[in-house]
């Protein structure tokens, strides 16, 4: 196995031992944070398959975790308040469902991220990266200012929502829940990287020249890649709202798209594992700095314009060596 | 509605176009002559305001703390310039978001460090807080309308640096071709470097006009960031005309869409609801403005051909 | 006579001032190599873009096996069985050898890959893929990164690429850049051979090779054909020796 499939191993090894570890030593608040961590990883998971594979960098991200996040917020509003959410022309009501909640997270997020893709995917470049950032703030405007759902101020819910056979109030069990669907989100994203589709992307990215002369559109791959993309990260949204039990305006804000291309950056791009580790790095950066003092963004940056400047492959890169080709 | 609140709210938005094209001038400028994404031109921005807020506070001279935001903001863009953004130029575009992003971590804990987190306020100067009479009987803000004089004849100036100067004839030659014009014997960094500071100083000058109508606080610079990007997204990128056309587009959609939409919903709603869908809309409407735009015209108002 | 799989009709391309194609119409038949020769900037690339559908004409159609295809982009006139090589090489370069190869066949078959579709299998894809890097002579080569190839190297994988299309016409600008004595030799027998199962427009400045090869041969100059004729009827052409060799009509 290389030396990535190894370190890929260790990660999924301490994915599954931290928390136990820290369920055993009675600390439920370090796998609350596990928990955030795995959820961010997961909103990587799903960029990364844009900018890592596709070579989008989109600075928009964050409209699809927050829509995702309000997806949650407004079903589960409407369950507990007993109100439909449409009486006409068919009844809607909102719901407490886990499975339900994803389902229509990814399918809006997923939704938006089609719209928005068609439109920005016409340009290219640095065109790309202000479109995205522009569409996000128009979609944390909207929330700021349509009162329904709480505008600035957010929207709580009292509960956390069911799944099935999971007791999803108890911290431990929640985690595993949103370890799986980080797995199988990896899964997908490893599958992708190797089908048809994913060579084809991946080459479009390299030259889109040399797509197009093969008969593939690369307009077309990348919006696939792009509302696939969409998609996920929202489900990592409806994720973190439902760990929060709070959804607001600011998943929606353009720092938390900075952030989330930070998880894929400061992890290594177009690495399979990378925004996890980058994801992981984060929270343990921000929990551990974060006691230290109250400026530690400073430190963040510091430490980002370190890893951009000298060491390109992220946490990945500098565990494995250069990434290899092919 | 009156004529005479129509009237009032086309110079707000003209004012508002105006400090947007102040931030974008600079953004387009570093675009198209090094090729760089700059998020970081909203700490810029913001710094203009903090350094007008302290220079104002210390001495009570507004124009003392213009030309301490105007002087702050450009020599922070050159040592910026120097000791990051010089080493991005040939980075992708992802390297160069990343470390502005990064740049923007640090300049805004850096100012929260320095200035603490509540918001400062910077007075308009006696001397422009009154109302004047404009013809029509309009009464507007003599500081308002100061900030589009100024807004105004800055962007005149800054068309004919580039068009008539040294400076602009390397701008506009840099733009064109960065290795012809290094052949040619113009010192390449030094030309970045000035044009980064110029692009700098007019995003403070901006945060510190703004700054005195608005509060002056840490993340400031960034909505405003944003919308510099609407603004050249329609305007075309590298091009001064677009930025000026894009930002007073950008800037009377924005007003006059917050005036007319909730009007505009109640004639078929009813008034509450007509006012938050209203508004809603009207928050969203210069995005629409830019994806109608982008289908028509993917690079611009003023941008090249692809 | 032949028909004619490519075709264009009265292509006009201006760049501001200059007329880089003027009222060109060109026919590429079956089971010929015609050549399309001319001193540099006479607007050979400019008229392979707007033949491949990379640069859209001011005036003029293209057809491609009787459709016009003056309307399509690159991608739907190559998913149609046009096969572009290019001058400078445009591939994955991060990609291997095979992986590039594989990319074309996966073109070929006419359909967007979907993002939930199989893994790649040894399968179709890869057998075609390898016979095409077989017939350049690139099979050694396979698992190699495509950047690590060299210049010379990089033309047969574009060829490679190509002929995974299965393409109706090929149109290829300078193939024979590059490549020194023995290699350029067995790539003008591939060519050879090539033109019965497409025909092909070549692009070359070896003059050699074009003479052995072509069927027929246009001359482009500043932007318009001034002949277009048998090798032998090129050689003898007053217009195509007053071009190139400045002689007196």
């Amino acid at each position: 196995m290389s030396r990535e499939g190894w370190f890929n191993l260790a990660l999924a090894g301490l994915l599954v031992a931290f928390p136990l570890a820290a369920q055993a030593m009675d600390e439920p608040f370090l796998v609350t944070l596990a928990t955030r961590a795995v959820i961010l990883a997961l909103a990587g998971v799903g960029l990364n398959l844009a900018l890592g594979l596709g070579g989008l960098v989109s600075l928009g991200h964050a409209a699809f975790f927050g829509i995702g996040g309000y997806a949650m917020g407004i079903l589960a509003s409407h369950a507990q308040g007993y109100t439909p959410l449409a009486e006409w022309p068919l009844l809607i009501e909102g719901t407490k469902s886990m499975p339900v909640i994803w389902l229509v997270a990814v399918a809006t997020s997923g939704l938006a991220a089609l719209a928005i893709g068609a439109l920005s995917l016409r340009t290219s470049g640095v065109y790309f990266i202000m479109i995205t950032l522009a569409f996000g703030q128009m979609f944390f405007y909207f929330a700021i200012s349509w009162p329904a759902y709480g505008g600035e101020d957010g929207l709580s819910i009292y509960v956390r929502n069911g799944f099935p056979g999971v007791n999803t109030l108890v911290p431990l069990p929640f985690y595993g829940l949103c370890l799986a669907v980080l797995a199988l989100a990896l899964m997908l994203c490893w599958q992708i990287a190797r089908s048809p589709f994913g060579l084809a992307l991946n080459a479009a990215r390299q030259s889109a020249k040399r797509a197009e002369t093969v008969g593939l559109s690369p307009y077309r791959l990348r919006l696939a890649a792009f509302t696939l993309s969409g998609a996920i990260t929202g489900l990592a949204g409806a994720l973190h709202a439902d760990l929060n039990r709070f959804v607001s305006p600011a998943m929606l804000s353009w720092q938390t798209s900075g952030e989330i291309i930070v998880f894929v950056i400061l992890g290594g791009t177009a690495r399979l594992f990378g925004p996890v580790a980058g994801a992981g790095v984060f929270v343990a950066l921000e929990h551990l700095l974060g006691e230290l003092s109250d400026f530690w963004h400073i430190w963040l940056g510091l430490l980002l314009l370190a890893v951009v400047l000298f060491a390109r492959g992220g946490v990945v890169g500098l565990v494995c060596g250069e990434r290899r080709h092919g | 509605m009156t004529l005479l609140l129509l009237a009032e709210q086309v110079l707000n938005g003209l004012q508002f176009g105006v400090m947007l094209f102040l931030m974008s001038a600079g953004l387009t400028l570093v675009f198209g002559v090094m090729g760089l994404i700059n998020l970081a031109h909203g700490s810029l921005y913001m710094i203009g305001a903090f350094a007008a807020a302290a220079v104002a506070a210390a001495t009570g001279s507004f124009l003392l703390a213009l030309a301490a935001a105007l002087a702050a903001a450009a020599a922070a863009g050159a040592l910026v310039e120097v000791i990051v953004i010089r080493r991005l130029y040939d980075r992708d575009h992802l390297d160069q978001v990343l470390a502005t992003f990064a740049l923007i971590l640090i300049f805004s804990e850096g100012t929260r460090w320095l200035f603490g987190s509540f918001p400062l306020y910077l007075d308009t100067p006696g001397w422009l807080s009154g109302p004047v009479a404009l013809p029509g009987g309009i009464q507007y803000p003599a500081y308002r309308l100061a900030l589009i004089v100024v807004g105004l004849a800055i962007a005149g100036g800054l068309g004919l640096l580039i068009a008539k100067t040294r400076l602009g004839i390397r701008i506009r030659a840099g733009e064109a071709d960065r290795e012809m014009t290094a052949a040619l014997g113009i010192d390449i960094r030094r030309l970045y470097t000035v044009v980064f500071a110029l692009g700098a100083g007019l995003a403070g000058l901006a945060g510190a006009m703004v700054g005195a109508i608005q509060s002056v606080q840490v993340g400031m610079g960034e909505p405003v960031l944003i919308l510099a990007f609407v603004v050249i997204v329609i305007g075309g990128i590298g091009s001064i005309r677009g930025a000026l056309i894009g930002a007073l587009l950008v800037g009377l959609t924005d007003t006059l869409g917050g005036l007319f939409l909730p009007r505009l919903f109640a004639l078929v709603m009813e008034p509450s609801a007509a006012a938050s869908a209203g508004s809603a809309l009207a928050s969203m409407l210069i995005y629409i403005l830019m994806a109608a735009v982008l289908i028509f015209r993917p690079t611009g108002l003023y941008g090249a051909e692809a | 006579m032949a028909e004619a799989i490519l075709s264009a009709r009265g292509l006009t391309k201006r760049f501001g001032a200059l007329e880089a194609s003027r009222d060109v119409s060109l026919d590429l038949r079956a089971g010929e190599i015609h050549a399309l020769i001319g001193p540099n900037g006479a607007g050979k690339s400019t008229l392979i873009a707007q033949l491949a559908g990379s640069l859209r004409p001011d005036a003029g159609e293209v057809r491609l096996a009787g459709r016009d295809v003056s309307a399509l982009g690159v991608a739907a006139r190559a998913r149609l069985g046009l096969g572009r090589t290019f001058q400078v090489s445009a591939l994955a370069m991060e990609d291997t050898v095979l992986q590039n190869a594989i990319l074309g066949a996966l073109g070929a078959r006419g359909r967007a890959p979907s993002p939930f579709g199989r893994a790649l299998a040894r399968g179709r894809l890869r057998d075609t893929a390898e016979a095409a890097l077989a017939r350049v002579g690139l099979g050694e080569c396979a698992g190699q990164r495509a950047g690590s190839l060299s210049h010379g190297q990089r033309r047969l994988l574009e060829i490679a690429v190509a002929l995974t299309l299965a393409p109706r016409v090929f149109v290829m600008d300078e193939p024979m850049a590059g490549l020194d004595g023995e290699a350029a030799l067995s790539l003008r027998a591939l060519l050879d051979g090539l033109r019965h199962e497409a025909p092909i427009l070549l692009v070359e400045h070896d003059m050699d090779a074009v003479f052995a090869l072509a069927d027929r041969i246009s001359v482009l100059v500043e932007g318009a054909i001034i002949a277009t004729g048998t090798v032998a009827e090129i050689r003898a052409d007053p217009a195509v020796r007053r071009a190139y060799l400045g002689e007196e009509g």
